[in-house]
């Protein structure tokens, strides 16, 4: 027993030191290394051993690993992650100092990768419990979402458990909370708040959802050969236009606007109930600035999102549930008018919950928010 | 001759200590059969219960189990966008060591499943654990990454909103994954040692929850995958396709079992298959629709079958003729395997009940056990303890050490 505990006290003893003076490759190659790793595990062997070196270094490298995540791709940010967790419990166990300043320096400066910086957060946590008391408060427009959503969880709590002077304090105190919580779990909880003091919310606003489209279809989709063809929406919008769609039937652009929750649109109600079939929904919007923006659509069809013309989403799957958000093409809005598609495909399943033919889309920010654009889709006369 | 003694001691210990490991889903082998003895019978929330271990997230990935330690697959934070492997010390219960990762794919899901349905495999020095998301990681017994891949990263149409729930099995150096999806769909040999790939076959694009097996044919290895197409079986360590059975068809949920040559396929007629010489089609022995099991997978032993089904009927049937022996009814419904054990059969509801069957031609309920909790796992057994995974907790049942 003695021998063990001599064994792993030498053990500890040794990481400490190569921790302290450091050895091998500097830093910075090191995480070259790591962030190199490709496609299939390419890379993989070099970034295991360069892994083994960074975390041999100790706490001390821990704000220079979360800096690495700000130019990594996924893959490497969780092999990065994976080396400040290590470094951490190494830490734990020899007694090492965790440079918390400097973390804590790193976590204030939200020009660093999100995620990055919530694994700071995690960080300071796990030295001092009492670390969200002291930061959560002050991040209620945090950039990171993850902390962003723990600095909402507080104040709703609070929100919940306050006693109010009036109505009216109480009504802001739910509206300012409203304006930064994005997930909608959250924003729903809010609104549920509010609807209790007689404030009704606009959900399909909040979030930014389309609600005024044209629409043209059917075009075939027998066999889903529809999601591969491009059919003549695809190249250019023209409001005049007349196509041979499906079963060669003349089709044109139709004006469909909804008051559905969320913006949902039916198409078997919009263009009927087909099966093996296509439609194109097209929406105009205008923006005050260039921006970075997220389309964001729900559907349960398979779904092809263009944003002027640039194709920024696909997805071939049918009836495998619909959620909001799930299908998400990133792009960026220019200054004034912008065009937005989506092709919505039906399959030919005949299952009662393969029926089916919808989509709901909204523009927003990386974080949700509804990014303010005026609808500005033309009307047929 | 002392150290000749002090090595066949040394080799005996290991021996002993691999037969207890549960190292992948459905334990030992994946074949839900322990040779775990001595085993508990009767427990509750506090007897008989060695420890419990608190879990950050839903998982239906059942615990493995080698060298000592425990490792565990969560999900956790908003929408599942953090998938976590935890490990525990067998015998005391203390977490180790606990690693996340971001996911890099799609957490949406059936409300039944999450990302934490694939269970991790072990070999002993490292755990392999898969998540629905796509991302697989390895990490080494002391919570080092050895490596991490996005399989959704490598190959950006993987996915599948219901979930993926598709374990994976090691043979030699070789870690089997199966990802059937909505998009791009394949079976491949990872090397376990630097999780590149080994080899790569296409695999028909669709829902398909069946964990790879592998099996003895004619003294060489051959790893079998179900799917629309029916069964393949390939030689593992190549990805060669060794023989088809295209009538073979999958049901999607529940996986195969093997024993004496014969495999037990949950297909759309539950059948009982031979695999042949070389490229030949495997004999059909027998099929049955009775023997319908709905998520559960069947266990094989001793010459009987045993089939659970979602309502909660068990089915003993004659592993030579398919002819049932025996039918029980337990209340509940049913997404746990069972696990067959010490000569018992355990099954395992959703809401924590364990009923104990003996496990023979005489149909005979030895024990019913509760803990008021969730459960969608697995059981395994090691170290002569029970182990349970519920929606948050982990539980070792056994005598305390």
């Amino acid at each position: 027993m003695t021998r063990i505990m001599l064994h792993c006290g030498a053990c500890g003893l040794l990481w400490a030191l190569c921790a302290t003076i450091g050895s091998g490759q500097d830093v910075a190659s090191l995480l070259i290394r790591i962030k190199a790793v490709g496609k299939e595990g390419v890379g993989n062997v070099e970034a295991s051993k360069a892994w083994k070196e960074l975390v041999a270094k100790g706490p001390g490298v821990m704000p220079d690993v979360l800096a690495g995540m700000d130019d990594a791709n996924p893959v490497a940010v969780n092999w990065l992650r994976a080396a400040v967790e290590a470094i951490q419990d190494k830490a734990a166990q020899t007694g090492q100092k965790i440079p918390a300043e400097k973390i804590d320096a790193f976590l204030k400066d939200t020009r660093h990768n999100g995620r990055a910086r919530r694994l700071a957060y995690e960080c300071l946590v796990r030295l001092d419990p009492k670390t969200p008391d002291r930061l959560l408060p002050k991040m209620l427009d945090d950039p990171s979402s993850e902390i962003r959503r723990d600095a909402v969880a507080v104040k709703l709590k609070d929100g919940k458990d306050s006693k109010f002077d009036s109505t009216d304090t109480q009504k802001k105190y739910f509206h300012d909370l409203l304006n930064h919580a994005r997930d909608r779990d959250q924003v729903n909880a809010i609104s549920a708040e509010l609807k209790k003091l007689k404030v009704e919310i606009d959900l399909t606003t909040h979030f930014g959802f389309v609600t005024r489209w044209l629409l043209i279809g059917p075009f075939d989709n027998v066999k889903g050969v529809g999601f591969h063809n491009a059919y003549p929406p695809e190249k250019g919008f023209d409001l005049k236009s007349e196509f041979l769609g499906k079963a060669d039937a003349q089709v044109r652009w139709k004006e469909h606007a909804t008051e559905k929750p969320l913006g949902m649109i039916d198409l078997n109600e919009a263009v009927g109930k087909l099966k093996g079939a296509v439609v194109y929904a097209y929406a105009a919007v205008a923006s005050e600035s260039e921006r970075a923006v997220e389309l964001r659509a729900g559907s349960n069809n398979a779904v092809r999102m263009w944003l002027n013309g640039k194709e920024v989403y696909f997805r071939e799957e049918y009836h495998h549930g619909m959620e909001m958000d799930q299908h998400v093409g990133k792009g960026v809005l220019k200054k004034g008018r912008n065009e937005i598609l989506i092709k919505v495909c039906q399959n030919e399943q005949t299952d009662s919950w393969a029926q089916l033919w919808s989509f709901q889309l909204r523009v927003c920010d990386a974080l949700g928010a509804a990014t303010p654009v005026t609808n500005m889709t033309e009307k047929v006369k | 001759m002392k150290p000749l003694l002090s090595f066949m001691i040394l080799l005996l210990l290991v021996t002993s200590a691999r037969a207890e490991d549960a190292d992948q889903f459905r334990g030992a082998g994946g074949l839900g059969v322990s040779k775990e003895t001595n085993l508990p019978t009767k427990w509750s929330a506090t007897e008989n219960l060695r420890w419990k271990a608190a879990l950050p997230g839903k998982g239906l990935s059942n615990p493995v189990i080698a060298g000592g330690r425990v490792y565990v697959t969560a999900t956790g934070a908003y929408q599942q966008n953090r998938q976590v492997v935890l490990c525990f010390d067998v015998t005391t219960g203390k977490k180790l060591w606990e690693r996340q990762v971001w996911a890099t794919g799609t957490t949406q899901c059936h409300p039944k499943t999450n990302m934490a349905a694939p269970t991790p495999v072990t070999d002993g020095e490292r755990v392999y654990a898969l998540f629905a998301t796509g991302d697989l990681v390895c990490y080494d017994r002391d919570g080092d990454l050895v490596w991490y891949r996005s399989l959704v990263g490598d190959y950006p149409t993987v996915g599948n909103n219901v979930g993926m729930a598709t374990s994976p099995t090691i043979w030699n150096e070789n870690l089997l994954i199966c990802m059937e999806n909505a998009g791009e769909s394949f079976a491949a040999g990872i090397d376990k040692r630097t999780g590149e790939n080994r080899w790569r076959i296409e695999r028909p694009r669709g829902i398909n929850w069946v964990s790879p097996i592998v099996i003895q044919n004619q003294g060489q290895a051959e790893v079998l995958f179900q799917g629309p197409a029916g069964i393949e079986a390939h030689d593992p360590n190549t990805g060669k396709k060794k023989w088809t059975a295209p009538k073979l068809r999958h049901t999607a949920y529940a996986t195969f079992t093997f024993g004496d040559g014969v495999v037990f396929s949950p297909s759309e007629k539950f059948t009982a298959f031979r695999p042949g010489k070389g490229a030949a089609e495997p004999e059909v022995l027998w099929q049955s629709i009775k023997l319908r099991p709905g998520y559960c997978s069947p266990v094989a032993h001793q010459g009987l079958v045993y089939v659970v089904n979602g309502g909660g009927v068990v089915n003993c049937a004659d592993a030579k003729t398919g002819e049932i022996v025996w039918t029980h009814r337990l209340d509940g419904t049913f997404t746990a395997s069972p696990m067959l054990a010490d000569g018992k059969l355990f099954v395992l509801n959703e809401a924590g009940t364990t009923t104990i069957l003996q496990a023979s031609k005489e149909l005979k309920v030895l024990a019913a056990n509760s803990i008021k909790d969730t459960f969608l796992a697995t059981p395994v057994a090691s170290d002569g303890a029970i182990f349970l995974r519920s929606d948050e907790a982990l539980y070792c049942i056994g005598a305390k050490k």
